[in-house]
């Protein structure tokens, strides 16, 4: 059976370009960069030319870019920078819908004696700015928000944020795993410090990540160890993985393009099918402010993992923010931040797109998905009921 | 993705009995669509027996496995019979559920119980008690007897199988409270089904504490081989090993010993090294 994956904001399939780059630094120029030889130097220089590449998507510095090890210990280490760097302030202000990786370390630091602010979004998943800008403190010591939702795709306004933070002299880091390669980036223009990305979310592989720190900040590293990357994280250097995030850069850079118009064209066309082919569904989150690979849409009277279940029967790959899948017994925390009534949230599907996928997958999920959802609403004791009260109101 | 059994797989992708039953004459309606799963069981009980049970679920796939289920184990079977089954029936039935998903089954027998109850003509006692997890609407009542019924221990097991807990987690003070006052009751109102895991410690528990060290006086000692369903598996040690008396012994003592400690049907069984 062929394989229809749609879950890209879960991880992508490595790019065979970049699989080719790596190859040989497993077991031809295994070496340690940090080595004194020239077979060492030699990976070290190929490190400096993954730097540059990974600088010149961002269009930063290559000095700026901290190789870490993923999305989730770039967070951490800004964050905690920040509180460590800034340590007369007990603040933070970040969003109800950001990733664990910064959600969960929010939750901790507010069992340390920190004070946590998490601005609420509006139906659409918008930012309320009014809230942002009453939150900002002179005790704050970071601002944190996610660039784009990892579940909806819906963009914050992360500039014109990051500015407001910068006037009142207060830190701003962002999460953008979800962002890089899919919308331009320009750091030397930007207000913002700091910034996360992941590695696999652009067809590198996974287990290798980069925060961004901007010139001339003060930073405190999270591990503590060699002098790899210039004392800013210790550890030795998974040298395929960046190589390979920088061949994967390279190439997110010539495909932006297609990223914003080909694989655009797909999701709307999967997202226009569905919800006028399937009654009583409906799209999560704000449709032009939006990631162009994400779809998040909603079935009512239906629940989402036995809908993913269904859909892997075809090879069908999706997420869900229904309770059954998070391994929780709540919907996902983004839909409910949004205010998705619970009878929405536990059928929502994402679907998110990459360059890989093709118009014939796309026909494929919309000759199948509706009869699914079909399926599924004539074994729910919710559906008949349900329909009728919707078409009399 | 969770691990289910290929009967789970089975029955949510070839549901039995999906629909309405439509001269039932016992309906029940659990859950709701806020919480995540519901179910609707509707019976036609005729001459003492289920004549037919169909389902409709809104819910994962083993919510809908675990309904489709219950409609298979009830249907053509005495109502006395069918009374009897418990969420863990519904479970083992299915090959077993992830622990997470246990509450799908106990959903199967809330609604089993409701329809049996509805057939009598009965209203059922609503469960009057308290409410505990406001996240999920689950009373104390609800939770004594998920935790006397599974032998619950822990507030995650409790979650597991009731929900409760589950949300924003203000009550799990309540239900540890809750849990300790079930085991601190005398005598147990159901006897909890043994766990193989839970059996085998037991077994090793007793002759830790109960029986080596009377064989051990003697200069002999006793090995716990292996545990197949009630079979204890046993290899002797030291004099036991040599001792014309010992068959005597396992049978006598070390096997008595067991079945009043762990399980009355035990039977010891010696290996040959």
């Amino acid at each position: 059976m062929k394989t229809i994956y749609l879950d890209n904001n879960a991880t992508t399939r490595t790019a065979p370009e970049v699989l080719e780059a790596i190859t040989p630094y497993f077991h031809v120029y295994y070496g340690n960069p940090s080595s004194a030889h020239t077979f060492g130097g030699k990976v070290a220089r190929k490190i400096q030319e993954a730097r540059e590449r990974v600088a010149a998507l961002l269009e930063a510095e290559p000095e700026e870019i901290i190789f870490t090890s993923c999305g989730t210990e770039s967070d951490n280490t800004a964050v905690l920078s920040a509180l460590e760097t800034r340590s007369d302030r007990r603040h933070i202000v970040t969003s109800r819908v950001e990733h664990p990786a910064v959600r969960s370390l929010c939750t901790h630091l507010t069992g340390k004696g920190y004070r946590v602010t998490e601005i609420p979004v509006d139906g659409q998943g918008h930012l309320d700015m009014e809230r942002y800008q009453q939150s900002l403190t002179p005790d704050t010591a970071l601002v944190t928000l996610m660039w784009a939702n990892n579940e909806t795709g819906v963009l914050f306004p992360v500039e014109k944020a990051a500015r407001m933070a910068h006037e009142r002299g207060i830190l701003f880091h962002t999460d953008a795993v979800q962002v890089v390669g899919k919308i331009p980036i320009r750091m030397g223009e930007s207000a913002v410090d700091m910034l996360s990305l992941s590695g696999h979310k652009l067809h590198a592989p996974k287990g290798v990540g980069v925060l961004y720190v901007r010139k001339g900040n003060t930073f405190s590293p999270l591990m503590i160890g060699g002098h790899q990357e210039r004392g800013r994280r210790g550890g030795t250097e998974n040298t395929p993985g960046i190589i390979g995030l920088g061949k994967a850069c390279e190439l997110a850079a010539l495909r932006m393009d297609e990223e914003n118009t080909r694989v655009k064209t797909l999701r709307d066309k999967l997202e226009n099918g569905l919800i006028s082919s399937v009654p009583n569904s409906r799209v999560n989150g704000d449709r032009t402010d939006r990631l162009p690979n994400t779809s998040n849409i909603s079935f009512e009277f239906v629940e989402g993992e036995a809908i993913l279940l269904m859909m892997d029967e075809f090879g069908i790959c999706a997420s869900s923010g229904s309770a059954c899948t998070s391994g929780s017994l709540q919907p996902s925390h983004v839909l409910r931040a949004m205010g998705v009534p619970f009878t929405m949230a536990h059928g929502s599907i994402r679907f998110s797109l990459s360059i890989y996928n093709t118009e014939e997958e796309i026909d494929f999920v919309l000759d199948k998905v509706p009869a699914v959802i079909e399926r599924l609403r004539g074994m729910s004791p919710y559906w008949k009921a349900g329909a009728r009260a919707c078409a009399a109101s | 993705m969770w691990e289910y059994t290929d009967k789970v797989k089975e029955h949510f992708l070839n549901p039995r009995n999906v629909g309405e039953v439509e001269d039932a004459n016992g309906v029940a309606e659990v859950g709701s669509m806020a919480c995540g799963d519901a179910l609707k069981l509707t019976i036609k009980v005729e001459d003492g027996k289920v004549k037919d049970a169909k389902f409709q679920t809104f819910g994962c796939a083993s919510a809908i496995a675990s309904a489709s289920a219950l409609t298979e184990m009830i249907k053509g079977k005495p109502i006395e019979e069918v009374e009897k089954i418990t969420n863990q029936d519904i479970a083992d039935f299915l090959g077993g559920l992830p622990k997470e998903k246990m509450h799908c089954s106990v959903l199967g027998r809330q609604a089993l119980e409701k329809a049996v109850a509805d057939y009598r003509g009965i209203a059922l006692k609503e469960e009057e008690g308290r409410i505990i997890c406001e996240c999920f609407g689950v009373t104390d009542r609800e939770i004594e007897r998920a935790v006397r019924e599974n032998n619950l221990a822990t507030v995650e097991e409790v979650t597991n199988y009731t929900k409760a807990g589950g949300g924003c987690e203000k009550c799990h003070d309540a239900i540890r409270e809750i849990i300790a006052g079930v085991r601190a009751e005398a005598t147990p109102v159901s006897r909890p089904k043994l766990s193989n895991i839970r059996k085998i410690k037991m077994i090793e528990e007793t002759l830790e504490r109960e029986i080596r060290p009377s064989l051990k006086h003697d200069g002999g000692d006793i090995e716990l081989i292996d545990v197949i369903g009630n079979r204890v598996l046993v290899a002797t040690r030291g004099t036991c090993a040599v001792c014309k008396a010992s068959e005597q012994t396992l049978k006598n003592f070390v096997e008595a010993k067991l079945r009043e400690l762990v399980w009355p049907e035990l039977v010891v069984e010696e290996v040959t090294p």
